[in-house]
């Protein structure tokens, strides 16, 4: 992914409620600490963020709710105005922007999708769908056909004429989800999407999700307080606690090296096998040594334990491990899977 | 206590310092003598060059004078396309059979047939018993009126919510419109627009706007914040987030104004018809004045009845649900076969007017008139059960309502403003405390001490009697469901009554005086005292109340030692809407000789007095300003408490 170009980039942003607070950060020399803001009185909804989003990979922000995620991700779309810092979007710096340009990236380059779906109540869900279409004066027809082919994208075809409260929560967020890709945005924000529907639909729904960005390979920025989900769909998560980012990484690194306990902790409930791939539990061969052919079984060293374990834990013999070019890199043991399935715990 | 110690010891002052207790005329600001004055200048003087400003008052008069001419001759006069007012009509009004089932028709496709019978009944009872000619006139300036009302609402409503600055400069004017008496500005409406129907619908439209521009604000913040954002994700300019997204989704609320507009309004039908509304309003004041019972009874029902029609209609409007029509029956024909049919029919039946009377005007052979059963039935109560009414009369006037009148004349006002004072420091901190102060030193200063301890007491004594009524009903109610069935059709039928209606049954049976304004204030000011105290115990939280079960609580200690409780901020703030009810009805009360401030509005009005009605006006607004802020800032402090409301 670090090799794609950076879409959105964000440098020490803060945001802090509270009176005064841009006195307080004009007295500040350097960087305050948590202990300032909180002897100042003011909430420090977001604290000192600083991260690059690449272009085409789903990067997950990750935190209990009160921990700044939807203030963070407000400062990245200038809903609201961070006390300080700077946003850049494809280079340019977006606070800067002028009104009139900044309508103008809203309108073209990015999308949003919300908690709570934000569907407007008076209008049909093909004139939902073609809301964003009709703000920028685009003709009835030309909107209206756009609007139907987003539509049969998320599966809701024949509901055009059915109005919002007509429809399921799953439903209503599909029509969220549609109406944010009708203006093909480069970026797709979306604040906790799914947290407002049941488990089970919650699932189809990120599956759905899945489908989807298999499809249009969008630069995404999704926001959510359930860590399975964040696994589940992050090629990157940065985790917030009190308004700071604790740590960045793929699943994989959070779990394998938590920086704190705070983040150890969320990623104990975590089964590994769902995690880990065959490459963090194998022993390396320096490639070209060995080749595949001499196992039996090989898998892809990017390949999840989940996907694997239950056809080789009866195996007696080795694994071969291959990278993405067929070459073998390393080997695995059939008790090493055992172990991650049984204690969770890799011995690394 | 305070109160009644400092009275004591005041007693033993020696005279130099008597104008602690009373105080001294001599001192007082000849404030309405300034207003009249300065009413007359705007009116004589007062020259723009190009215009006076009497011409620019009178030119509006005249702007609107031409909707309502037009709605006049739609609905009760027949268009006659001349200015001589005696020239033949060429084009019939619309027949009273059409009108009935154009409402009819709205109703049923509003809300189904139940509704259609309702409304269709109303206009029935309206041709029936003869109110026919005077409804049309008073419905003809309401279809004006309100459309106004709603507009101007919600244009000061959107600039408030858009311009923060222009909110807070608002929010004191509409409180002071919505306490001020109404008959205290129709002397200068009357001054700056004439007598006659445009003057009387701008009193109406000052009367009924304010809760529009409250009701818009409240709309447009309540919002959801998501919706707004994302208003501006899909690149919305200010004006697009406003008019798409923003008005649109605050539709049920802005609804409800338009409901409150159109009751107000009707409220206002009476009140108006002094500065020559006409119609309905003008037949039961007419009525009123002749005593003649019957007759002002009649068309009292029949403001009523309009008014349940037009609100039972606005509401089923607030609560529909536009379901979506789907795509085998769009053709244009059969999805407005509703307005198709109603069109063609009304067409048929207008011409059919022309040629035929029944069908235009209802046949005077067909009317029926209850009056003289009325008149009767009063005759007959009076004969029979004089004595009783006059015993419970005057037991409650000796024992309970002079006594507590003469006490409040004899507090010295100087304790009392000492006491709002502290009242209001002590519930909202010195802020409220300034507030309080001032307001009750404006009545002291000029002049009306005394005529406000008369309103304070009589209303005072309602509202007690009131929430004595409401409040265990409403508890009652809150408790059981079949009471509260009863109770809410009692309710709603009680607030939708205007005001005017309560005279007629209290001075019918007790005759004029402090007694009949009492029942009369009783009566309208009961509602929020149920709804609110239903409203507080029903949201006590359901496993707060299983709990108290589940430990052994009797019904009754659940009663006193929860529900109560928690609902008690609610309660209060209904006995605060109680106090506001008790004290706009007060005013009314003046048609039957009551000796307070709002008798004081009303001979001003009747004097045309601009400024001893104004001056009067703001005294009652006054008063109720501070039991309000008092009240409420008292209900915030306790729910803070209860972690009902967040600081
Ligand atoms: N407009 C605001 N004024 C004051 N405090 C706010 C405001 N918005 C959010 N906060 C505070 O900022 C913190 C982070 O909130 P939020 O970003 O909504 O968290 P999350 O989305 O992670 O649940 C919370 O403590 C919240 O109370
Ligand atoms: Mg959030």
């Amino acid at each position: 992914m670090h090799d794609h170009a950076v879409t959105l980039s964000c440098k020490g942003v803060w945001k802090l409620f509270g009176e005064n607070c841009e006195a307080f950060l004009a007295k500040k020399t350097g960087i305050p600490s948590q202990k300032d803001v909180q002897n100042a009185g003011l909430i420090g909804a977001v604290q000192n963020a600083s991260f690059d989003i690449h272009q085409g990979e789903i990067f997950i922000i990750m935190g209990l709710s009160g921990s700044g995620k939807s203030t963070l991700v407000r400062c990245l779309t200038k809903l609201i105005e961070p006390s300080a810092g700077s946003v850049l979007f494809n280079g340019e710096d977006l606070l800067a922007m002028p009104e009139k340009e900044l309508i103008d990236v809203r309108r073209h380059k990015m999308g949003m999708v919300f908690q709570h779906f934000a569907l407007l109540p008076h209008l049909t869900v093909l004139d939902n769908v073609a809301f964003p279409l009709a703000i920028q004066g685009i003709k009835r027809a030309q909107r209206e056909a756009r609007a139907l082919e987003v539509i049969e994208l998320v599966g809701l075809a024949g509901r055009e004429t059915y109005y919002p409260r007509e429809l399921s929560g799953g439903q209503q967020q599909r029509v969220g989800i549609a109406r944010s890709l009708a203006v093909e945005p480069e970026i797709w924000f979306l604040d906790e999407p799914f947290s407002a529907l049941d488990p089970l639909i919650r699932r189809e729904m990120q599956d759905e999700f899945l489908r989807l960005q298999n499809v249009l390979h969008k630069t995404i920025v999704f926001i959510t307080h359930d860590f399975d989900e964040a696994i589940r769909l992050a090629d990157r998560i940065a985790i917030m606690q009190d308004g700071a980012i604790v740590q960045i990484g793929s699943p994989e690194e959070l779990i394998l090296k938590p920086a704190t306990n705070y983040v150890a902790e969320f990623t104990q409930q975590i089964p590994r096998e769902k995690v880990l791939t065959a490459k963090s539990i194998m022993t390396p061969i320096s490639a070209g040594t060995l080749s595949p052919s001499s196992f039996n079984k090989t898998v892809k060293s990017e390949t999840r334990i989940q996907s694997f374990a239950a056809d080789v834990v009866h195996d007696t013999q080795d694994i071969g491990v291959v990278n993405a070019d067929g070459e073998l890199i390393g080997t695995l043991t059939p008790g090493k899977v055992i172990d991650v399935l049984v204690s969770g715990n890799p011995a690394l | 206590m305070l109160g009644i110690l400092l009275y004591y010891f005041s007693a033993q002052l020696p005279e130099q310092f008597a104008w602690l207790i009373k105080y001294p005329k001599s001192w007082t600001i000849p404030l309405k003598y300034w207003i009249s004055d300065f009413m007359k200048w705007l009116i004589q003087d007062l020259d723009f060059g190009l215009f006076t400003f009497k011409e620019f008052t009178r030119s509006i008069a005249w702007l609107l004078e031409w909707p309502l001419r037009f709605a006049s001759a739609l609905l009760s006069e027949g268009f006659t396309f001349s200015s001589d007012p005696k020239a033949p009509v060429l084009v019939q009004r619309l027949p009273w059979v059409a009108v009935t089932a154009i409402f009819t028709l709205i109703a049923y496709r509003v809300n189904g047939w139940k509704l259609a019978i309702l409304v269709g009944s109303c206009f029935l009872y309206l041709a029936i018993f003869g109110q026919w000619e005077s409804a049309m006139v008073t419905l003809s300036s309401i279809v004006i009126a309100v459309p106004f009302g709603v507009f101007i609402g919600m244009l000061f409503g959107i600039l408030g919510f858009r311009h923060k600055n222009f909110e807070m400069a608002m929010m004191p004017v509409l409180d002071l419109m919505q306490t001020v008496p109404v008959f205290a500005y129709l002397v200068p409406v009357l001054f700056l627009f004439g007598f006659g129907p445009v003057a009387a619908m701008i009193a109406t439209m000052i009367y009924a706007t304010p809760p529009m521009v409250r009701l818009t604000l409240l709309a447009l913040k309540q919002v959801p914040a998501e919706l707004v954002e994302y208003g501006r994700m899909a690149g919305c300019t200010n004006k697009q987030l406003l008019w798409k997204v923003q008005i649109p989704s605050a539709r049920a609320g802005l609804m409800v104004g338009v409901n409150q507009v159109i009751m107000l309004s009707l409220n206002m039908v009476i009140i108006a018809s002094m500065i020559g509304a006409g119609g309905l309003g003008y037949d039961v004041l007419a009525s009123l004045r002749r005593l003649a019972i019957g007759a002002g009874l009649e068309a009292g029902v029949a403001i009523t009845l309009l008014a349940i029609a037009l609100d039972r209609l606005s509401q089923a409007f607030v609560q529909r649900d536009t379901t979506s029509f789907h795509p085998e029956d769009v053709h244009f024909l059969i999805r407005h076969r509703y307005l198709v049919t109603a069109i063609a029919g009304l067409l048929i039946v207008w011409i059919a007017g022309h040629f035929l009377p029944a069908v235009n005007h209802y046949p005077e052979a067909m009317q029926l008139t209850t009056g003289e059963f009325w008149s009767d039935l009063v005759k007959w109560l009076n004969i029979n059960y004089f004595d009783q009414f006059e015993a419970v009369k005057t037991f409650l006037l000796l024992n309970f309502m002079i006594p507590i009148k003469r006490f409040l004349l004899a507090v010295p006002w100087v304790v009392i403003v000492a006491m709002v004072a502290l009242l209001g420091y002590q519930l909202g901190g010195w802020r409220l405390s300034v507030l309080t102060a001032l307001l009750s030193l404006f009545i002291a200063v000029t002049g009306q001490w005394q005529k406000a301890m008369v309103t304070i007491y009589l209303c005072g004594v309602s509202v007690l009697f009131a929430t004595g009524i409401g409040v265990p009903l409403g508890m009652w109610a809150a408790l059981n469901k079949k009471v509260y069935r009863v109770v809410k059709v009692i309710i709603d039928t009680l607030q939708t009554l205007p005001s005017f209606v309560y005279l007629i049954p209290v001075v019918m049976l007790f005759r004029v005086g402090d007694f009949a304004a009492m029942l009369a204030i009783i009566v309208y000011s009961l509602a929020p005292a149920v709804r609110y105290t239903i409203h507080g115990i029903t949201q006590v939280p359901e496993d707060l109340v299983e709990a108290s079960k589940a430990i052994g609580c009797t019904k009754l200690q659940i009663l006193r030692r929860v529900q109560i409780p928690i609902a008690l901020p609610e309660i209060m703030l209904g006995v605060n809407q109680t106090i506001m009810m008790a004290l706009s009805m007060l005013v009314i009360t003046a048609l039957v000789g009551t000796r307070d401030l709002g008798q004081e509005v009303y001979i001003a009005l009747t004097k045309a007095d601009t400024g001893r009605g104004i001056v009067a006006g703001l005294a009652v607004a006054f008063i109720a300003i501070i039991a309000d802020r008092l009240i409420g800032a008292w209900a915030k402090r306790k729910k803070q408490q209860l972690g009902m409301e967040h600081v």
